[in-house]
């Protein structure tokens, strides 16, 4: 059982290496479709603003409660700017954004693709000799990474508002005041940081939803292709995030 | 201009063609017909080159193509219009942008120009003014009719069918039968048909092959069928259940 699942585990690392490999190549070497990226841009960026401004402006929110419960006790409520600005920037910005295109964008990525698979779509791309890791996967590639930063700062901005609202509203922190100590806090490695960690989550979940889209051999397939691809992504992107931050304030200090 | 030599495939442990040999000439119309199972489907993936046989030739207008790399075979491919089954339409594009995407994709024609073609290949097959929707928007009749646009707008030089008529109500069927027989007559087309729908298959064949358990058990012409002493053939044209085919040979 163990040996058969170690096997699997390889397979599927041999697998997933090749397609990086053709998905890296076809973005550096084909001819791009910018109309074709646009509409992913909008698929995958524009539709998720409204999901990822509501939950970052309530993370906002409850990291300033929780850091002014504690704090309020050594009476150094002043720092919830800089915590919240931290928490937000380094961590909670890049995560929650990634898992949310994840689980919104991802699934339908590997929705889209494996019901294309099944109806025979894939097989029509290759018969009109077109490569279809260049035709679908590249501009979802393109398009996460480009739209992933973007959507990062606006979390960022959106969970530092959350947490002026309760330094204003409970704590009396002049916007001037709370902003200052925010942007004191923060330095050019912590958002850096943070958005080459959203261009790697972005990554992440374009090969591993387009991946996980090839696979249905049937319509009863494709639920477990989406639950697979929601399901890595996250495993992915929580160990990704693991290595990055030991990587930027352990090893490149 | 196609010929088959001895094409064996295997998926798992399950031999799905078991030596099949066939040939379809310039010009003809020619019938694939079997049981659903029969390796119909995987037999028209081999000819494309969408999957490889694991030995057997492969040869189409002079090329093996079961030696090509995958470029090679690209280009093999376009000589190929192909009507899949379930129309395999593109849904997120137009009927204009699926009729065109041979061009969209191979030439640097514009779009207007593009246009024009689609709009002539669609009245070709019987539909206008359907440029701008989208395939969930047609009908299961008028899918495949825009589907039959788009394998022949770029004059391929074979169209192959596979199940033509299959998930349609009859009227559509006898008009996707005429519009087969039209596109023969007024484009002189090679056509490869795949089917289990005998009565359709008859209407339009020139010659015919009957595929059973993964082995051609039959070719010939239509008066060849009728002069057939092979009593699983005739099986099949009776569409009787009593007889030497068991369902375990499917």
């Amino acid at each position: 059982m163990i040996i058969a699942k170690t096997i699997d585990l390889f397979v599927y690392v041999g697998k997933m290496s090749f397609f990086i490999q053709k998905t890296v190549s076809g973005f550096i070497f084909k001819k791009k479709n910018l109309k074709t990226i646009f509409r992913e841009m909008v698929s995958i960026g524009v539709d998720s603003l409204a999901l990822v401004s509501l939950v970052s402006f309530f993370i906002g929110i409850i990291i300033a409660f929780q850091t002014a419960y504690q704090l309020k006790q050594l009476s150094a409520e002043i720092h919830i700017a800089s915590l919240v600005a931290l928490s937000v920037v380094r961590e909670l910005g890049p995560v929650i954004s990634s898992l949310i295109v994840a689980a919104r964008c991802g699934a339908s990525i590997t929705a889209g693709i494996g019901s294309m698979k099944i109806s025979e779509q894939i097989d029509a791309l290759e018969v009109f000799a077109v490569n279809p890791i260049n035709y679908l996967v590249v501009p979802k590639f393109i398009a996460l990474i480009i739209c992933m930063p973007i959507l990062v700062i606006y979390a960022d901005f959106l969970g530092i508002l959350g947490g002026f609202l309760v330094g204003f509203t409970k704590f009396a922190l002049q916007p001037n005041f709370y902003f200052n100590l925010t942007f004191e806090a923060l330095g050019a490695k912590d958002i850096i940081g943070g958005l080459i960690k959203s261009v790697c989550f972005g990554g992440t979940i374009a090969f591993i939803s387009c991946y996980e889209g090839f696979q249905p051999f049937s319509s009863t397939d494709v639920s477990k292709s989406v639950t697979n691809a929601v399901v890595r992504s996250f495993i992915m992107i929580i160990i990704f995030d693991c290595i990055l931050t030991a990587l930027f304030y352990f090893v490149v200090v | 201009m196609i010929s088959i030599e001895k094409v064996f495939k295997q998926f798992d442990k399950k031999q799905v063609l078991k030596g099949v040999s066939f040939s379809v000439k310039r010009g003809e119309t020619f019938l694939i017909i079997g049981r659903s199972g029969a390796g119909k489907s995987v037999l028209l993936k081999n000819i494309l080159g969408l999957i490889r046989p694991d030995s057997g030739k492969i040869i189409i207008n002079g090329v093996n193509i079961t030696q090509l790399e995958d470029k090679a075979l690209q280009k093999v491919r376009l000589q190929f219009g192909l009507v899949f089954q379930g129309s395999a339409l593109f849904d997120f594009l137009t009927v204009e942008e699926n009729v065109g995407f041979y061009f969209y994709q191979h030439t640097k024609d514009s779009k207007p120009v593009i246009r024009k073609k689609v709009k002539d290949t669609l009245a070709l097959v019987g539909l206008e003014g359907i440029e701008d929707m989208y395939p969930y928007q047609l009908s299961g009749g008028m899918r495949k009719r825009v589907a039959i646009a788009r394998a022949v707008i770029y004059n391929p030089d074979i169209i192959i069918y596979d199940e033509p008529t299959t998930g349609i109500d009859p009227i559509a069927v006898d008009k996707i039968v005429s519009l087969i027989e039209n596109l023969h007559n007024q484009l002189s087309i090679t056509s490869l048909v795949v089917t289990h729908d005998l009565e359709v298959g008859l209407k339009i064949a020139d010659r015919l092959a009957f595929l059973l358990g993964g082995r051609m058990i039959f070719e010939g012409d239509k008066a060849s069928l009728d002069a057939t002493k092979d009593k699983r053939v005739i099986q099949f044209l009776k569409g009787s259940s009593a007889g030497p085919i068991k369902e375990m040979e499917v």
